[in-house]
């Protein structure tokens, strides 16, 4: 038997959470209801809530107004690219700075470090000089090219494999095994959740970019899934006309298939989060 | 030792050329696509430079002299403070709020902290459309809402009165989720038997958050001001997407403002000079907040 007071204070506390659950889920309900609705529905004055009828055929419209599949399929190449040669490089520098002799091993380390204080603003500006001077704008070179290594990976790899116990290599350096060998076969399956980790936060923050390919892309060609959404947002809503209801189907099209991989991948990635949270 | 003699031990030779082999790659791309640049951006900001002009004379401290005697560049850093000043310890307390709540064992917790983290997982341009819609002023969800409630309808970002405000608010809605995890992760850090401790010794929930969660709890805090301050003063995207910096510039920030003199109006050396400003002010913060943290030991 619950006292009266418990179960009061356990039902004031669901009341706060399905409060917050609500402020949360409500705004994109909104999306939803509107990628349904017809123009005259979501001009209507007084606003109807629900869609009647709903128009589910604005879901077949936006993808012959938009190549939002182009958008879709750039978006998963330039992030699996980059996300898999930022765990390789970083995995290999890792056990440079983790293991091997090297000169200048630790001054080279303190300047990765030093780097990862640089704002990007800094260096945006110079790199699209660049970029534009190797004739690479509005290619995918141009939005992968500058992301195949970054100093972040290295520096959190590098803690994971300090600690993995050395007598693990030891064995293998007596009977002659090459070092690359040892990273392959010893190290880098012993780390697999940590690069898994890494990965996942590469692939997430690339995914997520917007300043970047906004500056060298320029045609739906090469557009990532976030200008493409920028770029219809101006192209359907300017002053005077706007197509509320395709943005906002566009924008759902957008948004599902990165909730249903979140559903899959729940743990790795607050696990992620945590990770870069807490000992970052 | 000398690189001659750890050439002479076959180990260390064999360390050595797998660790030019190994470094090779990300050395190369960091030294081409960041250290290179980083130099080359403290050079434009010297020079007068546009991508289309052949002359870009070097023109010493005039980029930072312009730059501070333009009160459209003040304007914007205003913007950005404010903005900033806004996010970073609403967005504290609200996550702090929502950890807090999900960090007692209650039944269906797993669905609450999916429904606090979907804005989360959704990009910030995608979440920048759809509030674009939500503060609509004909009908958005708030000013349906209003006048529901028979209240008069705000000019969301449409009014310089509030469309920097209006921009805080989803922007702490936008990250609340993020900061939670990081915060339930601290306090599922904090032994239970502090707090046991705590009641025995007859304190009420709101002294034992006093006394034992909240200074336990400060190297987790402190890490989330920081790290949102750095990411806040930074916001780009949703400026693009919803208001391209007005009405009247008031929500103009100081990236947006860089990105305009930069890629708008070809001005790449005045531009890398309001970079380098930028860079200031962000490590200064990380210094000055990192001296404010306290170390674990002291608290221990």
């Amino acid at each position: 038997m619950v006292s009266p007071a418990v179960a009061l204070r356990r039902s004031l506390l669901y009341l706060a959470l399905g409060l917050l659950a609500a402020v949360f889920i409500v705004p994109f309900l909104w999306m939803l209801l509107a990628s349904l609705k017809s123009t005259a529905q979501i001009f209507a004055f007084p606003p109807r809530i629900l869609p009647r009828p709903a128009i589910w055929k604005n879901y077949l419209r936006v993808w012959q107004v938009v190549p939002l599949a182009r958008f879709y399929l750039n978006s998963i190449l330039v992030s699996g690219v980059v996300a898999f040669s930022q765990v390789v490089t970083s995995a290999m520098a890792a056990y440079v700075f983790a293991r091997l002799y090297f000169p200048a091993r630790n001054l080279i380390f303190i300047v990765y470090l030093a780097v990862m204080m640089i704002p990007t603003q800094v260096t945006v500006i110079p790199l699209f000089i660049i970029i534009r001077r190797l004739g690479l704008v509005d290619t995918y070179g141009a939005l992968i090219l500058p992301f195949l290594a970054y100093p972040f990976g290295a520096f959190l790899l590098r803690q994971f494999f300090l600690t993995i116990p050395r007598e693990l290599e030891d064995a293998a350096l007596v009977d002659g095994c090459p070092r690359l060998w040892i990273l392959v076969r010893i190290i880098m399956p012993l780390s697999r959740a940590a690069m898994v980790t890494l990965g996942m936060l590469a692939f997430m923050f690339t995914w997520n970019a917007f300043f970047w390919p906004l500056l060298v892309t320029n045609s739906s060609e090469h557009f990532t899934i976030q200008v493409g959404l920028a770029m219809l947002r101006t192209q359907l809503v300017s002053a005077g006309d706007a197509d509320w209801s395709l943005l906002m189907a566009a924008t759902v099209i957008s948004i599902v298939p990165v909730l249903v991989f979140y559903l899959f991948a729940q743990k790795q990635i607050i696990r992620g989060i945590t990770m870069t949270g807490l000992k970052g | 030792m000398r690189l001659r003699d750890i050439l002479r031990s076959p180990l260390r030779r064999g360390d050595v050329y797998t660790g030019i082999v190994c470094l090779l790659p990300s050395l190369a791309v960091i030294a081409v696509f960041v250290v290179f640049p980083i130099f080359f951006s403290l050079f434009l900001s010297f020079h007068k430079w546009a991508i289309l002009t052949p002359e870009k004379p070097f023109v010493g401290l005039a980029n930072f002299q312009r730059m501070f005697a333009s009160p459209e560049f003040w304007q914007c850093l205003g913007n950005t403070f404010l903005y900033t000043a806004g996010v970073v310890p609403v967005g504290a307390a609200a996550s702090l709020g929502l950890a807090v709540l999900l960090d007692r064992a209650v039944a269906g917790s797993g669905f609450f902290r999916t429904a606090f983290f979907l804005p989360t997982i959704t990009s910030i341009i995608a979440i920048a459309v759809v509030w674009l819609w939500v503060y609509d002023d004909a009908n958005g969800l708030f000013n349906t809402l209003l006048r529901a409630l028979r209240l008069k309808p705000v000019r969301w970002l449409t009014s310089t009165r509030t469309s920097l405000l209006s921009l805080v608010i989803m922007t702490v809605w936008k990250n609340a989720g993020y900061h939670m995890v990081v915060f339930l992760a601290g306090l599922q850090a904090i032994p239970p038997s502090l707090a046991e401790a705590a009641t025995i010794d007859g304190a009420g929930p709101g002294q034992r958050f006093r006394y034992v969660t909240w200074p336990l709890l400060a190297p987790t805090t402190v890490f989330v001001l920081v790290t949102n301050t750095i990411f806040t003063f930074q916001v780009f995207g949703p400026i693009y997407v919803m208001t391209g910096g007005g009405p009247v510039r008031s929500t103009s920030v100081i990236v947006y403002y860089l990105y305009q003199r930069a890629f708008e109006f070809q001005e790449m050396g005045y531009a890398s000079a309001v970079a380098w400003v930028i860079f200031l002010i962000l490590i200064s913060l990380t210094v000055l907040q990192m001296r404010l943290s306290p170390r674990r030991e002291q608290i221990w």
